[in-house]
């Protein structure tokens, strides 16, 4: 049963890890153009850099 | 276009009916500085809708000089274009030979949606803390026993802390406001329920207890917390989309200083006295009086009557688009007490009565909410008295009230509505929020506007058939040099070949165009200005457009406005679905008369003011009626706010499109009984799923009562009544429609009638 000493921060380590993931996504505006974001891996950029 | 084609058809259709290229210094005054010489400059294209558009878009105004960068954002519509130094790039005009209408977006409405980050970052911090305690409760429930529960209740406890504060704060928040004001709301039974548990729990795991309700009360906020989400992500898409539309009114306007100089200036900075110049195509931005030049004016938001009006000096002119000639205006008026203004009052004022009404959610909640507490309390009360154990007693109660946590009925509502909204959002329809669909699923008389609404408000050449196609084709070439509506009508009709080759062409505002060729000078406009030689009397003496050489009649041209497509099958299922049809008009009798005809309305009132058209509503609503304004001018704003519920075409003017409860962006009519179908579906499975909800607490109570719940019990009941819930509203996705079924598209020009006589 000691695993669990380690076992359990572990889990709760990965799993603030995915939110705090999923926070920073938030913030720095990943989920404003939803719709957007879905067509545009339609688009062919070659020459285009990235804006 | 390729598949954009028809929206993007339908733009380049407005465009000509409508849209105004903004002067760059209206452009500079929308656009906000990011420091550096970079400013960046909001416009709202309603017509983006594909990875095509975003490419196209981006592409060619990335490849105009001076810009920096252009950046589409598909959801709301809008394209953020960042450019550098004094000149402002025409970023408008090159969307528009692309065929995207783009209009500027005014900043400061443009607030970011705050509620909307911080419900979704609440969903993920409940949804993550969930998730952990209720792997660890699993365990306890598969028989951890003795320390090893004791660890995993104080893990539970320390994760649940964070989440109750964050993600709870919210209902706590709300929950607290509705008591300090004396009110009860579903969020109170869930700030109680939520926070008992938890100090229950806590208590619970200090003494060594078997059972802690860590993961119910957290579970409970992550699946209320999705509900709110999804009703406020409904609510608030459909209201950026509406306000992104179009900006009709100005934002500022020329003004000319005594000393000649002439400035910009914002439409808040606009006082009497000041002299404006507006070109011709501008609109007015403040109520005035005209000093010089004379011109016609599209009246037709503002008052409903479709034909141009011809203005001379000394008449007064109020908010509306400037057609032919260049004018002098001199302000009577600031723009808050412009006409307007005078429209946003009156809305306000009829809004009031709509005010009123509660959603169904509010309603049923008024009555849970007392009914759980006491359920609860009672239970308590009755546990002390049978066993004297306060212990157990407490215990029981607080399982009472999570199992009938309001969890199902906090999906119910926003659930399906938000599934409805979507589904009209595909038919071209945008819901602004949720009690919309419910008003409009009870309403029992529709009124309509006429100009804009049952017709497109747009003249259309009726006799072009009649007429020899040669003379047409020079009648276009002249009407292209011209902003009235009958020329952009017969603009249409060019020929193929190319221009005619005119020596001088001049605009006589208020008259017609005049060029000549060879000698000989050709008129297009008015039969007496340039019929000059013909003058004829009679029938037609007075009016009519005619084009003529040297003085002789050459052609005349009869204009009709056009009705909305599927105008009369819309109205035909509004009857059928037990709903009087009445049409209110600011527009003559007998142009009235001719469309309630065509379509087969018995009741009509023609000639109305703004505030008549209010007061009609309020008499039909007194009358008992249930009332659905459907109109696009500034003159049904107040109408729209006084009706139960509202709908506008997507071409109403900007206030109009605020005001109403929903915003159709086809042409078609037929947008009226869809909406009101699909929100009768949506009332139906609402309330079953309220009847669902209702069902599994009768069933659930008593066995929570009797305190045969466990928390394992509590937790599978909870998510099964939600997911229930949550599976009958998607039966809306499946639902198609009554609608008639087109196999061609419809031709206008069968269902036309001689609306606009020709002036």
């Amino acid at each position: 049963m000691t695993i669990l000493v380690y076992l359990i921060p572990v889990a709760l380590l990965a799993g603030g890890l995915g939110l705090s993931g999923f926070l920073w996504a938030l913030r720095s505006g990943q989920y404003e153009d939803l719709e957007g974001a879905a067509e545009r891996i339609l688009i062919d950029r070659d020459e285009r850099p990235e804006c | 276009m390729s598949c954009c084609a028809p929206g993007a058809e339908m733009a380049l259709d407005l465009n000509g009916a409508t849209s105004v290229l903004p002067s760059s210094q209206e452009i500079r005054l929308a656009s906000r500085s990011l420091g550096d010489d970079l400013r960046q400059t909001d416009l709202s294209v309603p017509t983006v809708h594909c990875a095509a558009c975003i490419q196209t878009i981006e592409a060619a105004l990335g490849r105009l000089d001076h810009v920096e960068s252009a950046r589409v954002n598909l959801s709301t519509k809008r394209v953020a274009v960042r450019w550098r130094g004094d000149e402002v790039p025409p970023f408008i005009a090159a969307l528009g030979r692309l065929g995207y209408d783009a209009h500027l977006f005014a900043p400061e409405i443009d607030d970011k949606d705050k509620t909307l980050a911080e419900l979704i970052r609440a969903v993920a911090v409940a949804g993550f803390a969930a998730g952990n305690i209720m792997l660890l409760s699993v365990s306890v429930w598969s028989g951890a026993e003795g320390a090893t529960r004791d660890l995993f209740h104080w893990v539970s406890a320390l994760i649940a802390i964070p989440a109750l504060a964050f993600a709870g704060g919210i209902f706590f928040r709300s929950a607290w406001n509705a008591l300090r004001h004396g009110r009860m709301n579903m969020d109170v039974p869930i700030a109680v329920g939520v926070s008992l548990a938890y100090a229950m729990s806590l208590y619970e795991t200090i003494n060594h207890g078997d059972h802690a309700y860590f993961d119910a009360s957290v579970s409970l906020l992550f699946f209320l917390l999705i509900g709110r989400t999804l009703d406020h992500v409904m609510r608030e898409r459909a209201r950026t989309a509406v306000k992104g539309l179009s900006q009709l009114a100005a934002r500022g306007a020329m003004v000319l200083r005594g000393d000649g100089a002439r400035d910009y200036l914002p439409v808040g900075e606009i006082e009497p006295g000041m002299r404006l110049l507006i070109a011709a195509g501008e609109r007015i931005p403040v109520d005035g009086k005209i000093i010089q030049g004379t011109s016609d004016l599209d009246c037709s938001l503002a008052s409903g009557e479709s034909t141009p009006k011809n203005v001379a000096p000394g008449e007064a002119v109020q908010g509306v688009l400037n057609l032919t000639g260049p004018l002098t205006i001199e302000a009577t008026a600031a723009a808050k007490d412009s006409f307007l203004a005078e429209m946003v009052r009156l809305m306000e004022a009829a809004e009031g009565g709509r005010a009123q009404y509660r959603r169904i959610a509010d309603r049923v909640s008024a009555l849970y909410a007392p009914v759980v507490h006491l359920t609860a309390f009672v239970t308590f009360l009755g546990w002390i008295a049978a066993t004297g154990d306060w212990h157990r007693a407490m215990t029981i109660a607080i399982a009472v009230l999570i199992i009938t946590c309001p969890c199902a009925l906090g999906l119910a509502v926003p659930i399906v509505q938000v599934v409805a909204a979507r589904r009209l959002f595909e038919n071209g329809i945008m819901v602004k929020d949720g009690s919309a669909m419910e008003r409009l699923a009870t309403m029992n008389t529709a009124v309509f506007d006429k100009t804009g609404t049952l017709t497109l408000g747009q003249p259309r050449l009726v006799n072009a058939s009649s007429i020899d196609p040669a003379v047409l084709a020079i009648a276009a070439d002249m009407a292209a040099h011209s902003r009235h509506p009958f020329s952009k009508a017969i603009a249409g009709f060019a020929a193929a070949g190319g221009q005619h080759k005119f020596d001088a062409v001049t605009e006589h505002p208020g008259f017609g165009i005049e060029a000549t060729v060879a000698g000989s000078i050709w008129r297009l406009g008015r039969r007496r200005w340039a019929g000059w030689k013909a003058r004829t009397d009679g029938e037609s003496g007075h009016g009519g457009t005619v084009l003529t050489k040297d003085g002789g009649i050459v052609a005349s041209f009869v204009f009709e406005d056009a009705l909305r497509a599927d105008a009369g099958a819309a109205l035909a299922q509004l009857n059928d679905a037990g709903i009087s049809v009445e049409m209110l008009s600011g527009d003559t009798a007998d142009a009235c008369g001719d469309v309630a005809g065509i379509l087969g309305i018995d009741r009509f009132v023609s000639a109305l003011l703004p505030s008549g058209k209010a007061e009609r509503i309020e008499v039909l609503t007194k009358a008992g009626h249930k009332v659905l304004m459907v109109g696009d001018g500034l003159n049904d704003t107040p109408a729209l706010g006084a009706a139960h519920v509202s709908i506008a075409p997507a071409t109403a003017a900007d206030i109009g499109r605020n005001a109403a409860d929903f915003v159709f962006l086809r042409e078609s009519l037929s947008a009226v009984p869809l909406a009101l179908d699909v929100s009768r579906k949506a009332g139906r499975l609402i309330r079953q799923n309220i009847a669902i909800a209702i069902i599994y607490n009768a069933v659930a109570v008593p066995i929570a009562i009797l305190g045969h719940v466990t928390p394992l019990i509590a937790a599978i009941a909870m998510s099964a009544s939600s997911l229930l819930v949550i599976g009958n509203a998607s039966r809306l996705q499946g639902f198609v429609p009554d609608e008639p079924r087109r196999t061609a598209p419809p031709d206008r020009r069968s269902h036309t009638g001689t609306l606009a006589q020709p002036s």
